[in-house]
């Protein structure tokens, strides 16, 4: 039997909705809001999602930190963001209710698995009485579940042990929302069959599971309502998939290497939140991927740096504190000129951190930090299908300027997932290596490892294996041209400038900048990286209401858009929202010395669109 | 370029036009001839041949070499040559490096190469000094060594580096002193055919900051005595009379006078380079002046899986049962079109 659609109860439309699981990290909360995510891409809905979990795998069962969350939008309309606060709370534990239940509005559908909150499950979230009882809830419309007894009567009959029958209760809670909000139920029946393709036992039970949370929801008479979220009117025709920004990364590269005909290489080292990135890339060997585990972070980046002057598309991945590690490498990258794509998925630091939170806060690290004058290429993507451009375009550059470059993503982007129109493979833009690949290309001249292209200022990349191409490359200065060391104080002060010159010229390559609001007006909203979305559905909001004001992103973060001082300075206020403590907010007013305005919440978490529009509002020049 | 032409090398054909800028007398220019030489030997063309060094005196050593050459930062040598022999396995690829820039900041790199036996030949300039930063005591530094940064003496243990790999378990391991060319050459000949991480630890002299630092085993008075040259198959023989002998004793070396004692050639222990078991290797790395000659020549040469090897056996493997489709990865598992 499939899930279907069809319910003798009433429906009620609505334009969007968000709904937050909540659980312990053992509670397959995850993977039941990719499943309904997915189902709701499926159905033609815009959606956008927010995992929000902790750093420890399987934290002590009923723990306030070991609380998993996931936050899912979905909209018959083009949407932006996971939304600030829920309609739809789904909570497995008194700890999840204790966590979550800030995030759910009032008059806000609470459903619990009520079977949880027992004394010593309450005792653990800090309940002195029990939350479903006293009547603490009485903001929201509460459903209580007993969710362990339901499964266990949906599976009478199939000899399954208590614990087993515990983990299916997920597909219980999964089984009703999708009832409640008209899903179909057969990605995740495609899904149960894949999972547990090889225990048919466990495949029937979570079916069975699945269904019965369906048809609880068809005959109870504790819902008398369904909601409808039809599918998106304004979204641009073509071909969508759901993607996360990790993986959409992984495949920017891929392309980018295809486009190139180079081989990709990817030296990591396990890290949250970047890890995915090299396990999508271990799964692609047939695209030529080569990945290498490496002992540490910085052995990833050399071997990266490595493979790089062995002329492929060499890509390194981590998160802040693995940036740090690879600083000195990436040096390294600078004064060899190789190509280099190195990917920062940030989190919160310093130092450990907030290892699952997302933060904006390795800007000026990327920037900075590194010793000497050593100037590199930073672009940002601003959203999961963002990536793929921005990945590839970071490919592109580096191949071309014979440069590293650093792509930043967030926590938000890369675990969050959103729809995204699938590119035509034939309409991405060809990536030409123009390997030095032939000691006749000299035409008689000696070889010069350092000759600048008089365009890009790129030196040779020089096909190694190539007969009488035989050159050395290094970390000292080196003279201009030949490459050979060089401690002539004049030189050094040519190379350092030409170095510069050269990623400051990588400004041709950028667009104009994509203003949204009037050319002209009272506050510009200037964002990078994950609060994009936040902000431009803020700066709507108020466009709506009247106000004169204007939204941009910034993908290219070195060099700035050629374009932005201009734009910058037609407005009366400039307001930069960052998840951090004003990073970009410093270099737009050290780059332009204009009187800039900033907005900082550094919680972990990303921006809301609530907080953003109370912080435009804040600075409207009265 | 044929393999005729390429018979015909010759070391200055590996030789580049940068003069060395080692201090005169150093141990380093010995080695360098002694490079030259065997790659001229084997036969590779310069081009296909990759030299790559950390940081240190011996990792100026891509300078002088006419291959393709990368000078990198301090410690990361085995690093960088791993991308590089991943992503071109058809390049040989050297590592020239020291016992600051290998043992101390870069010991994670060089036991994770030796470890995943990546096909890179690793020469270790052993002098047991910091000599580019003027003469602070390194981990190979003997336990009480007087250096600027230990006026005391030093209080560090050192490490034997031979141990050290064989714990990483090494497939190669040869070793000789700077000024012996002929020992050197031969090991550096069995590490170019080798296939896998191959391990030379050179004893280098450092005339400057550590002058003298391996007489004791080096100088012409004491070397026959102080040093055992390993052939496989054949008994261990040492000492300026040929007398010597080393015998085991369960799995305790000792050292026998051949006609003492009872003792006859029958009774010592015959060197197995290609044995498999690392239990041997290690007694061999453990022999330590002054209670031992000292083993040099190649203590080890086994055969095992090779790690770029298997990570393009991989690439090829996949390629042969999955068709790379673009434009389908990126289509994913499900799409949805809107009209």
């Amino acid at each position: 039997m499939t899930a279907s659609a069809t319910s003798a109860k009433p429906r009620e439309v609505r334009e969007s909705v968000i709904i937050r699981f909540a659980g312990d990290s053992g509670d397959g909360i995850q993977l039941t809001g990719n499943q309904f995510s997915a189902a709701s891409a499926l159905a033609g809905n815009d959606t956008a999602t927010f995992p929000d979990y902790p750093a420890e795998i399987r934290a002590p069962t009923g723990t306030l930190f070991g609380v998993s969350g996931f936050q899912l939008h979905f909209a018959s309309r083009d949407i932006l963001t996971p939304g600030d606060r829920a309609d739809v709370l789904v909570v497995m534990s008194p700890a999840a209710l204790a966590v979550n239940r800030k995030w759910l509005k009032p008059n806000g559908i609470l459903i619990a698995n009520a079977d949880s909150f027992q004394a010593k499950n309450l005792k653990m979230a800090g309940y002195t009485e029990n939350p479903l009882e006293d009547g603490s809830l009485a903001d929201f419309q509460l459903f209580q579940l007993d969710l362990s007894r339901l499964t266990n009567d949906a599976l009478q009959g199939y000899g399954l042990s208590a614990k087993e029958v515990e983990r299916c209760k997920n597909y219980f809670a999964l089984g009703l929302v999708f009832w409640l909000f008209e899903r179909d139920g057969g990605l995740v029946e495609d899904e149960i069959r894949r999972k547990f393709a090889t225990k048919q036992l466990l495949l029937d039970a979570n079916l069975k599971v699945f269904h019965a949370g369906w048809d609880y929801g068809e005959n109870t008479e504790l819902f008398a309502l369904r909601y409808s979220v039809p599918s998106a009117k304004d979204i641009a025709p073509g071909t969508y998939r759901s993607i996360a920004g990790n993986e959409a990364v992984a495949l920017g590269l891929v392309a980018a290497s295809h486009r190139a005909g180079l081989d990709l290489f990817y030296g990591s080292y396990p890290i949250t939140p970047a890890t995915d990135i090299l396990h999508t890339f271990a799964g692609l060997k047939e695209f030529g991927v080569r990945t290498f585990q490496a002992e540490d972070e910085i052995a990833a980046i050399c071997a990266t740096i490595g493979a790089a002057y062995g002329n492929q598309l060499a890509v390194t991945g981590t998160s802040g504190p693995g940036i740090a590690l690879k600083s000195e490498a990436m040096g390294l990258a600078v004064m060899t000129e190789l190509p280099l794509v190195i990917v920062n998925v940030q989190r919160g630091g310093p130092s450990t951190g907030l290892p699952t939170k997302t933060e904006q806060a390795d800007l000026l690290q990327v920037l900075y930090g590194r010793n000497g004058e050593s100037p590199m290429p930073v672009l940002a993507a601003r959203s999961a299908g963002d990536a793929f451009e921005s990945a590839f375009e970071a490919a592109r550059i580096a191949v071309k300027y014979r440069v590293p470059v650093v792509l930043l993503t967030d926590g938000a982007i890369a675990n969050g997932a959103e729809p995204w129109k699938i590119p035509d493979v034939d309409s991405l833009p060809i990536i030409e290596p123009n390997l030095l690949d032939d000691a006749a290309k000299l035409n008689g001249e000696p070889l010069l490892p350092y000759l600048r292209d008089p365009e890009t200022l790129a030196r040779p990349w020089i096909k190694l294996g190539t007969p009488g191409l035989e050159h050395r490359i290094g970390g000292l200065e080196k003279w201009d041209k030949t490459g050979h060391i060089a401690y002539d104080p004049q030189n050094h002060h040519n190379m350092v400038k030409v170095r510069q010159a050269k990623v400051d010229g990588i400004a041709a390559e950028i667009p104009p900048s994509h203003v949204e609001g009037p050319e002209t007006g009272d506050v510009l909203v200037v964002t990078w990286g994950s609060p994009y979305g936040a902000a431009l559905t803020a700066v709507r909001e108020l466009q709506a209401q009247g106000l004169s004001v204007a939204h941009t992103n910034l993908r290219w973060l070195n060099p700035l858009p050629p374009d932005l001082h201009r734009i910058l300075q037609k407005y009366r206020v400039v307001l930069v929202p960052e998840i951090n403590n004003g990073q970009l907010v410093k270099v737009l007013r050290a780059a332009y010395a204009l009187d800039i305005q900033q907005y900082n919440r550094i919680s972990g978490l990303p921006l809301s669109v609530a907080e953003l529009r109370d912080a435009i509002v804040n600075v409207l020049p009265h | 370029m044929t393999l005729a032409t390429e018979n015909l090398l010759k070391p200055k054909d590996f030789a580049t036009d940068q003069d060395p800028r080692w201090c005169p007398g150093c141990g380093d220019y010995a080695i360098l001839n002694s490079v030259q030489r065997a790659l001229a030997k084997q036969g590779i063309a310069p081009h296909k041949i990759a030299t790559i060094a950390g940081i240190g005196c011996s990792s100026r050593f891509p300078y002088y070499m006419a291959t393709y050459g990368f000078h990198t930062i301090h410690g990361r040598a085995p690093a960088v040559a791993t991308g590089l022999k991943v992503a071109r396995p058809d390049l040989q690829v050297w590592v020239a490096t020291g016992d600051g820039d290998a043992l101390s900041i870069g010991g994670n790199h060089f036991i994770h190469a030796v470890r995943r036996n990546v096909d890179v030949k690793v020469l270790l300039f052993n002098n047991r000094i910091y000599g580019l930063t003027k003469g602070q005591y390194s981990p190979t530094s003997e336990l009480g060594k007087k250096t600027k940064s230990s006026p005391q003496g030093t209080v560090d243990n050192p490490f034997l580096p031979m141990s050290l790999a064989i714990g990483a378990e090494a497939s190669f391991m040869g070793r000789s002193i700077d000024v012996d060319g002929k020992t050197l050459g031969d090991v550096l000949g069995a590490a170019a055919a080798h296939k896998g991480t191959a391990f030379v630890e050179i004893m280098q002299n450092c005339n400057i900051f550590n002058d003298g630092a391996w007489d004791h085993l080096s100088s012409k008075e004491f070397r026959a005595d102080m040093t055992i040259l390993l052939e496989h198959d054949k008994p261990m023989i040492f000492g300026a009379n040929r007398d010597k002998g080393i015998r085991l004793n369960g799995l305790r070396p000792e050292v026998v006078t051949i006609g003492e004692n009872g003792v006859t050639e029958s009774d010592l222990w015959v060197h197995d380079a290609h044995d498999e078991d690392p239990t041997r290797a290690f007694l061999l790395s453990r022999m330590e002046y002054p209670a031992f000659p000292v083993p040099v020549g190649v203590i080890r040469a086994v055969q095992r899986p090779v790690y770029d090897a298997l990570v393009n056996a991989q690439i090829v493997e996949q390629q042969a049962v999955k068709k790379a489709n673009l434009q389908s990865l990126l289509n994913g598992r499900s799409t949805w079109t809107v009209a």
